[in-house]
């Protein structure tokens, strides 16, 4: 991966992190060890509709994105990995 | 801390109650609290800086409900804007309120006579955005299809559930347009440092955060003191 990709990875990767600690109120030291395939919406019970709605609104505000409805399915939220993912793809579209 | 009781224009039959905390000095706050979810994630924390207020620097607090919402007897589903505003003054004139503080969308009903600081504006469309949003992924969960745009006009002729607050027609297409009033002083979540609550999937709390927005509201209301 070319410098400037890869150091955009890193950022979004950290972010997105930074937001999860938010949202879940977990340590940072908790939220550094998911991994792609760590499980998120219906794998962790608090994280309900409300609170990925939530979720997503930050993304928005943070990754300066815009979220279409249409955008939002089951297996983009379903782990780490496919959400952080769906980020990067936004991010360089924007 | 104490309860007070209040009257409420939207429920004549029965005072509404306030939650107080007496401070020894002459400035008396009214807080106007977050709207619905944000209103339960918030509710420690609002709860802690009035604590923080009467305790350490001398402001007396009272904290009613919005008429709908926690243990008002109103029914939300027949508030709109305006009765939220005019249940916040009266409560405003019942406590002799010299100050008013806000917290998120409380921001859009606070009365409009005294000086107000906000913390944390939000409009209300972003509110509304995130409640419509949290709705779609819960239906979708559920295997039933909906559409933003048909639950907006559901919304604005007969109302909707949203997240188990039922929200009239009125409220919801004042919500659509309302702004924070602009001449309020605005204190954002930079200035309180750490990661906001209201975001916490589930309710959460900071003594550091109650401590930094204590501090800076009594500041605020020190500094806007009339004469």
């Amino acid at each position: 991966m070319p410098v400037f990709e890869r150091a955009m990875a890193d950022t979004t990767d950290q972010t997105l992190r930074a937001i999860l600690t938010d949202v879940l109120g977990l340590a940072p030291e908790q939220t550094a060890t998911f991994e792609a395939d760590t499980g998120l919406f219906g794998h962790l019970p608090e994280l309900d509709s409300m609170a990925v709605a939530g979720l997503l609104t930050e993304i928005e505000d943070r990754f300066d994105i815009l979220i279409e409805d249409e955008d939002i399915d089951g297996e983009m939220l379903e782990t780490y990995g496919a959400l952080r993912a769906f980020v990067s793809a936004k991010t360089a579209q924007g | 801390m104490d309860y007070i009781s209040w009257p409420d224009p939207t429920f004549p039959r029965e005072p509404a109650h306030a939650l107080a905390f007496e401070g020894a000095g002459p400035h008396r706050l009214l807080i106007v609290p977050a709207l619905f979810d944000e209103g339960n994630r918030l509710r420690r924390l609002t709860v802690e800086v009035q604590r923080r207020l009467a305790g350490r620097h001398t402001i007396t607090s009272v904290l009613p409900d919005l008429p709908g919402c926690n243990e008002s007897l109103a029914p939300l589903e027949a508030q709109d804007l305006a009765s939220w505003r005019g249940a916040m003054e009266a409560c405003t004139a019942h406590f002799g309120a010299t100050h008013v503080l806000t917290f998120r969308g409380g921001a859009l009903a606070a009365p409009r006579a005294l000086p107000a600081l906000h913390y944390a504006p939000v409009t209300g469309a972003a509110i509304l955005r995130q409640m419509l949003r949290a709705r779609l992924l819960s239906t979708r969960e559920a295997g039933r299809t909906e559409t933003r745009a048909r639950l907006e006009n559901l919304a604005r002729t007969k109302g909707l559930d949203l997240n188990g607050y039922r929200i009239g027609a009125r409220l919801f297409t004042d919500l659509e347009q309302a702004e924070p009033r602009g001449e309020a002083q605005d204190l954002p979540q930079s200035q309180i440092g750490g990661a906001a609550l209201w975001l916490r999937a589930e309710p959460g709390e900071s003594p550091e955060q109650a401590d930094t927005l204590a501090r800076a509201v009594a500041e605020w209301v020190e500094g806007s003191a009339r004469p």
